[in-house]
C-alpha cells in the first residue's frame, strides 16, 4: 500500500518585547537565574497582569502579514495546570478567541533529486498570544531541582496551521519560510538556539487517497530544521511500519532524541491535563479597532511577495531569482544595498546568489555579517561592467575583498589585473601571435572555426590573461578576414 | 477620642489638640485590653504603626497634612503591606512577608494614614462568619457569644469595638456589608473597578472589591476619596475621573433633604427567610426615609433567588484558579516531608487550606473540567447578565434600591459553622450586587434584641455619591451609627 503523510505545525514564536506580556521584568536572554522575575513574574498574591501592548503589535503585524482576519475581540483563557515553572499554576493563553484567525503562507519546496522545486499554499488555523513558562534546572543544587522564572511570562505568538503539509520536505520549507518571515516583520529575533522561535510538529500518516486523518502524534519542541527533518523522517517510517505490521497509532506527545534520531512517546494524551479553560477575570477582552490595525499597517515592511514582484518587474529578474532574494529580509536588503550602490540589478543578483552565497555557507555566516560590505560588491561589479577587469579577474578581487580589504580599484591596481585596452597593444600581441602559429591560421582559413577560439586563446595567454577579451575577438576577426 | 468621626479626629490633629502618636497610642491601648478577646487582628506591630505615627506628626507639624494623615486605620489581611506579615487568614501564608504594597495600602500610605494592624479574615475571604480564619474566631463587640459576620470580620468588630478609627474591607459576596450589618456600623462596597484590585489577594477576580468599613456615611466617604481611583496595575480598574465622595454631604439643612429620590424596594427582599424583626427594622428606616422626602416604589428582582447558585459556581471556578499559585514551590506553606513533586503539592496544600477553602476550590475544579464547564460555568455566566439586566430594569424606576443587608442578626458562634449552606444563604441580599458589579452600602437602622441591623443600600454604577448623600441625611436624624457597645459587659445585653 502507499501511504501519505500529513503534517500540521504549532510554532511558538517569542516576540521581540523589552519587557514580558503581562508586566514590566525584562526579557533579556541570559540573565543569572531569577533576576529577571519580577512580583508579577513570580506570582506572589494579589499581583495582576496587564497586557504588553508590543506584543499585541506583533500579533497584528503577524495577522497582516499571512492576510489573516485579525478578531476585533479576542479573550484571553486560564489553561490551569500544575507545574514548578508555571508560578500561577496556570498559563494564560487565548483559546476560544484567538487574536489572529485564518491566513495563509506560500512556500518554496526546493528540488530533491528528480523532483523539481514547487510552490505550496499552507493555511494558517490560527495565531494566539500566551505567555512562556519558566524553566526548571537540574543540577545546579545537588540533589535539587532549581526553578528559574526569568523566562516566565515571555510573550510568545503560538501559529497553528491546518495539516496541509505532506512531506519532511514541505514541513521544513514551512518552518523556514515561517522563521524568515517573523523576522522579516521583526516581530522574533529568530534565535532557535535560545528557544525563540519553537516547532512542535503533528505527524499522522494514511492509505493514500483516502480523506479520514491518521491518528498523530505530536513531537514537541523541535528546535533546529534539521532535527525536524530528521524527526519527521523517523516518526512517519515508524507510523507506516507500525500499521503494517498490524500495530494501531496512539495520540501522544513524543520527543526527538538528536543522537539516536529516533522519536519516543514522552506521555499519551490519555493522562493528559483536563486544563480547565475560562476566561480569564483579570484581563479585559482584548479589543483590536479598524484604527490600530491601520496604524500597526503603516509600520509594515514591504512584504516578500510584493517585494518578489517588484524585483521582477523592475529588474526583469526571473521568477526563481526574485524568490531566492526574498528568501529573508537580510538577504532582500543585501541585494538592494548593492544595486543602490551603483551595480545593475542582474549582476548584482547573480553575485549575491552566486559567490557571496557560496562564500557564507561555507563559513555558515550570515549575509547580515558578510565581510563584504555592498558599497564594495558594487565598486566590483562596475569594473567588470565598464571593461576594467574581466569576470574572472573580478572572482580574484572578490577573494581579496573577502578577506578584508575594501577599496576595489586599489586591489585592481595591486595584483595588476588591469585589462589592456589599447588597440595598438593588443594588435601587436595579435599579429606576433599569428607570425607564431601559421599553421592554425590555415586551418581557420581552411574553414575550422575551432582554430579561430585557439588563436584567441594564444593572444590571451601572450597578454597574461590582461587583455581585453572582446577586443582581441573583434581585431583577430578583422586581421584574419 | 474613639468615638469621634474622621472629621473630628482630622480637625484635633489639625489643631494640635492631640498628637497622631498619642492618638494612634490610645487606640493601640485599646486594643492591648481588649483585642486578647475580641481577636480582631491577626497581626500588631506597634513599633512599625508608631514610627508611620511620628512621620504623621512631622508632616502635619510642616501644614502638608490630608484629612486622613495621621488618623490609625486598620488593614484587612488581605492587603499586601510591604515587610508586613499577610496571611489572608491562612496557614498557607502563616509566614508570609508581603515585600510590596497593595494599591490600597499605598494609597493610605500617601495620605499619611497610619497603619494600625492586620485584621482577622475568614480564610481567604471565604466564609461569612470569621469562623474560617485558621488565626482563630472573631467576637462580635456587641455580643461575645456571637460572630461578627464575614469575611471581613475583624475589620468588622475593630470598626465597632472601636479599636481603629476606620477600617478596610472587602466584599466578594457581602464581606463588607454583612459585618456591617451583624456589627452595627457603615461599609460600603463600591462599584467593580473602582478600587484597585493590585495587592489585594484575589478569591474571586471578577467579584472582589474592597471598599470603607467605618462609623459613618461621611467617614466612608473620606475613606473611599482615599481608596478609589485609576490605577494602571489593574487591567479591571476603571479610568475615570477622580471625585469627591464628600462633596455632597454638608446640604442636610432642609427638613426634606431628600424629596423627589424614589427608592426601589425588591419585593423579593422582604419574603421568606427574613427575620421578622429584621425585616420590621428595615420597614422603619424606610418610613424615615419618606419623612426625608423620599417616595418608595415597589420594583421585583426576579433573579434574586438564582443569585446563590451563580454565585457558587463562578466564585469558587475562579478561586480554585487564583488559588493554584499556593503550591509550596516559592513560598507560603510547604509540608516538612515529602517523596515527590506530587506528594509535596498534595500534602503543602492539604496542610496549608483549612476545610471551606478546600470545599470551594474542589467545586471550582468540578465546575471547570470537560463536560461540565457548558451546564455549570457558561450556565452560570449567562445567569449572571439576567440578573444585571433585572437591576437595569428597576434603576428605569428607582434611583435607589433598599432592603435588608442581611436576613438576620449576628448569630451564634459554631451555629451554622456545620451548615455551608446555611452560612451562604447569609448573603442572599448582598451576592447579586457583586454579581451585577453595583456598588452596595450597609448602614445602621436599628436594633433586634440587642443586636444591630444593617439597612442595605444599593445603587446604580459609579452613584457611590449619591448613595453616601442618602445614608448621611439618615444618619443626620439617627443615632444609630453613633451607637457602641459597652465591652466591659457585653454578656448583660442580651
Amino acid at each position: 500500500m502507499e501511504w501519505e503523510v500529513v503534517i500540521g505545525l504549532e510554532t511558538h514564536t517569542q516576540l521581540k518585547t523589552k519587557t514580558k506580556i503581562f508586566s514590566g521584568a525584562s526579557t533579556e536572554f541570559g540573565a543569572e537565574p531569577n533576576t529577571q522575575a519580577c512580583e508579577v513574574s513570580i506570582a506572589l498574591p494579589g499581583v495582576l497582569p496587564v497586557l504588553n501592548k508590543k506584543a499585541v503589535e506583533c500579533a497584528i503585524k503577524f495577522g497582516l502579514a499571512i492576510n489573516a482576519e485579525i478578531a476585533p475581540r479576542s479573550v484571553f483563557a486560564r489553561k490551569n495546570y500544575f507545574y514548578p515553572d508555571l508560578p500561577k499554576g496556570y498559563q494564560i493563553s487565548q483559546y476560544e478567541l484567538p487574536v489572529v484567525g485564518k491566513g495563509a503562507v506560500t512556500i518554496q519546496v526546493p528540488a530533491v533529486g528528480k523532483n523539481p522545486a514547487y510552490e505550496k499554499v499552507i493555511h494558517i488555523t490560527r495565531a494566539h498570544l500566551e505567555e512562556d513558562a519558566g524553566k526548571s534546572v537540574h543540577g545546579a543544587v545537588e540533589g535539587m531541582s532549581g526553578i528559574d522564572l526569568n523566562r516566565a511570562g515571555t510573550p510568545l505568538l503560538e501559529i497553528v496551521t491546518e495539516p496541509d503539509m505532506r512531506s519532511a520536505a514541505e514541513a521544513v520549507a514551512y518552518a523556514k519560510k515561517l522563521h524568515e518571515l517573523v523576522q522579516w516583520i521583526d516581530i522574533c529575533d529568530g534565535n532557535m538556539q535560545e528557544g525563540s522561535f519553537r516547532c512542535d510538529v503533528n505527524v499522522s500518516v494514511r492509505p493514500k487517497g483516502t480523506e479520514k486523518l491518521g491518528t498523530r502524534r505530536e513531537i514537541k519542541n523541535l528546535n533546529s530544521f534539521k532535527f525536524m527533518q530528521q524527526a519527521i523522517e523517523y516518526e512517519t517510517r515508524w507510523q507506516i511500519e507500525t500499521l503494517e505490521d498490524g500495530g494501531t497509532i496512539h495520540q501522544a506527545t513524543v520527543l526527538f532524541n538528536p543522537d539516536t534520531g529516533e522519536t519516543r512517546a514522552m506521555r499519551s494524551k490519555e493522562e493528559a491535563n483536563d486544563y480547565r479553560y475560562f476566561p480569564d477575570p483579570d484581563l479585559l477582552p482584548l479589543e483590536v479597532t479598524e484604527a490600530d490595525r491601520l496604524r500597526v499597517k503603516e509600520t509594515m515592511p514591504e512584504l516578500p511577495e510584493a517585494m518578489k514582484a517588484r524585483f521582477e518587474a523592475d529588474f526583469g529578474l526571473t521568477s526563481y531569482d526574485a524568490a531566492t532574494l526574498t528568501a529573508s529580509r537580510h538577504i532582500a536588503d543585501y541585494f538592494v544595498a548593492t544595486v543602490n550602490a551603483g551595480a545593475d540589478a542582474k549582476p548584482a543578483a547573480n553575485w549575491v546568489m552566486g559567490a557571496v552565497s557560496a562564500k557564507l555557507n561555507a563559513e555558515e555566516k550570515s549575509i547580515a555579517c558578510s565581510p563584504i560590505s555592498t558599497r564594495s560588491l558594487a565598486a566590483l561589479l562596475k569594473r567588470i561592467q565598464d571593461g576594467t577587469i574581466s569576470n574572472n579577474a573580478a572572482k580574484q578581487v572578490f577573494e581579496v575583498l573577502w578577506a578584508g580589504e575594501t577599496d576595489v580599484d586599489a586591489v585592481i591596481e595591486k595584483l595588476g589585473l588591469k585589462q589592456v585596452s589599447d588597440t595598438g597593444a593588443i594588435e601587436a600581441i595579435i599579429d606576433e601571435v599569428l607570425a607564431q602559429n601559421q599553421a592554425m591560421v590555415e586551418e581557420f582559413k581552411a574553414g575550422k572555426e575551432k582554430a579561430f577560439n585557439a588563436l584567441v586563446g594564444q593572444a590571451m595567454k601572450a597578454s597574461k590573461g590582461k587583455a581585453n577579451p572582446a577586443q582581441v575577438n573583434e581585431i583577430l576577426k578583422r586581421k584574419l578576414g | 477620642m474613639i468615638n469621634s468621626s474622621l472629621k473630628q479626629l482630622s480637625q484635633m490633629l489639625a489643631k494640635k489638640e492631640v498628637s497622631s502618636v498619642e492618638m494612634t497610642q490610645a487606640f493601640l491601648n485599646r486594643i492591648r485590653q481588649f483585642n486578647p478577646t475580641i481577636n480582631a487582628y491577626i497581626t500588631l506591630d506597634e513599633s512599625r504603626t508608631l514610627t508611620q505615627a511620628k512621620a504623621a506628626d512631622i508632616r502635619i507639624e510642616a501644614g502638608n497634612a490630608g484629612p486622613l494623615t495621621g488618623i490609625p486605620i486598620a488593614q484587612k489581611d488581605i492587603f499586601c503591606a510591604k515587610s508586613w506579615r499577610t496571611t489572608c487568614g491562612s496557614k498557607m501564608l502563616e509566614s508570609f512577608i508581603a515585600p510590596y504594597d497593595a494599591h490600597v495600602i499605598s494609597q493610605f500610605d500617601a495620605a499619611g494614614a497610619v497603619n494600625l494592624g492586620k485584621t482577622n479574615m475568614d480564610e481567604f475571604a471565604m466564609g461569612s462568619s470569621n469562623e474560617t480564619s485558621y488565626y482563630g474566631g472573631v467576637k462580635n463587640p456587641w455580643d461575645f457569644d456571637r460572630v461578627p459576620g464575614g469575611s471581613s470580620g475583624g475589620s468588622a468588630a475593630a470598626v465597632a469595638a472601636r479599636l481603629c478609627a476606620a477600617a478596610t474591607g472587602t466584599d466578594t459576596g457581602g464581606s463588607i456589608r454583612q459585618p456591617a450589618s451583624l456589627c452595627g456600623f457603615t461599609g460600603l462596597k463600591p462599584t467593580y473597578g473602582l478600587v484597585s484590585r493590585y495587592g489585594m489577594i484575589a478569591f474571586a477576580s471578577s467579584l472582589d472589591q474592597a471598599g470603607p468599613m467605618a462609623k459613618s456615611a461621611e467617614d466612608c466617604a473620606m475613606m473611599l476619596n482615599v481608596m478609589a481611583g485609576f490605577d494602571e496595575r489593574d487591567s479591571t480598574s476603571l479610568n475615570r475621573p477622580k471625585e469627591d465622595y464628600t462633596r455632597g454631604l454638608a446640604n442636610m439643612s432642609d427638613t426634606q433633604p431628600l424629596k423627589g429620590l424614589r427608592i426601589g424596594l425588591p419585593k423579593e427582599y422582604f419574603s421568606e427567610g427574613l427575620e421578622a424583626n429584621v425585616g420590621a427594622v428595615v420597614q422603619a428606616a424606610i418610613l424615615e426615609y419618606k419623612k426625608l422626602g423620599a417616595e418608595t416604589v415597589e420594583i421585583s428582582l426576579p433573579n434574586t433567588k438564582l443569585s446563590i447558585p451563580v454565585y457558587y459556581v463562578l466564585a469558587p471556578a475562579e478561586a480554585s484558579s487564583n488559588l493554584s499559585r499556593y503550591d509550596g514551590v516559592r513560598y507560603g506553606h510547604r509540608a516538612a516531608e515529602y517523596t515527590d513533586l506530587m506528594d509535596m503539592y498534595c500534602k503543602s496544600r492539604a496542610e496549608g487550606f483549612g476545610a471551606e477553602v478546600k470545599r470551594r476550590i474542589l467545586i471550582g475544579t468540578y465546575v471547570l473540567s470537560a463536560g461540565y464547564y457548558d451546564a455549570y460555568y457558561l450556565k452560570a455566566q449567562q445567569i449572571r447578565h439576567l440578573i444585571a439586566d433585572d437591576f437595569k430594569q428597576a434603576f428605569k424606576k428607582c434611583d435607589i434600591i433598599m432592603g435588608p443587608t442581611a436576613p438576620s442578626t449576628a448569630f451564634k458562634a459554631g451555629e451554622k459553622a456545620d451548615d455551608p449552606v446555611a452560612m451562604y444563604l447569609q448573603d442572599v441580599y448582598t451576592i447579586a450586587t457583586n454579581l451585577a458589579g453595583l456598588p452596595g452600602m450597609s448602614i445602621p437602622a436599628g436594633f433586634s434584641n440587642g443586636l444591630p441591623v444593617g439597612l442595605q443600600l444599593m445603587g446604580n454604577y459609579f452613584d457611590e455619591a449619591r448613595m453616601l448623600d442618602v445614608a448621611h441625611a439618615y444618619q443626620q436624624v439617627t443615632d444609630w451609627h453613633t451607637q457602641m457597645p459597652d465591652l466591659n459587659a457585653p454578656e448583660g445585653l442580651e
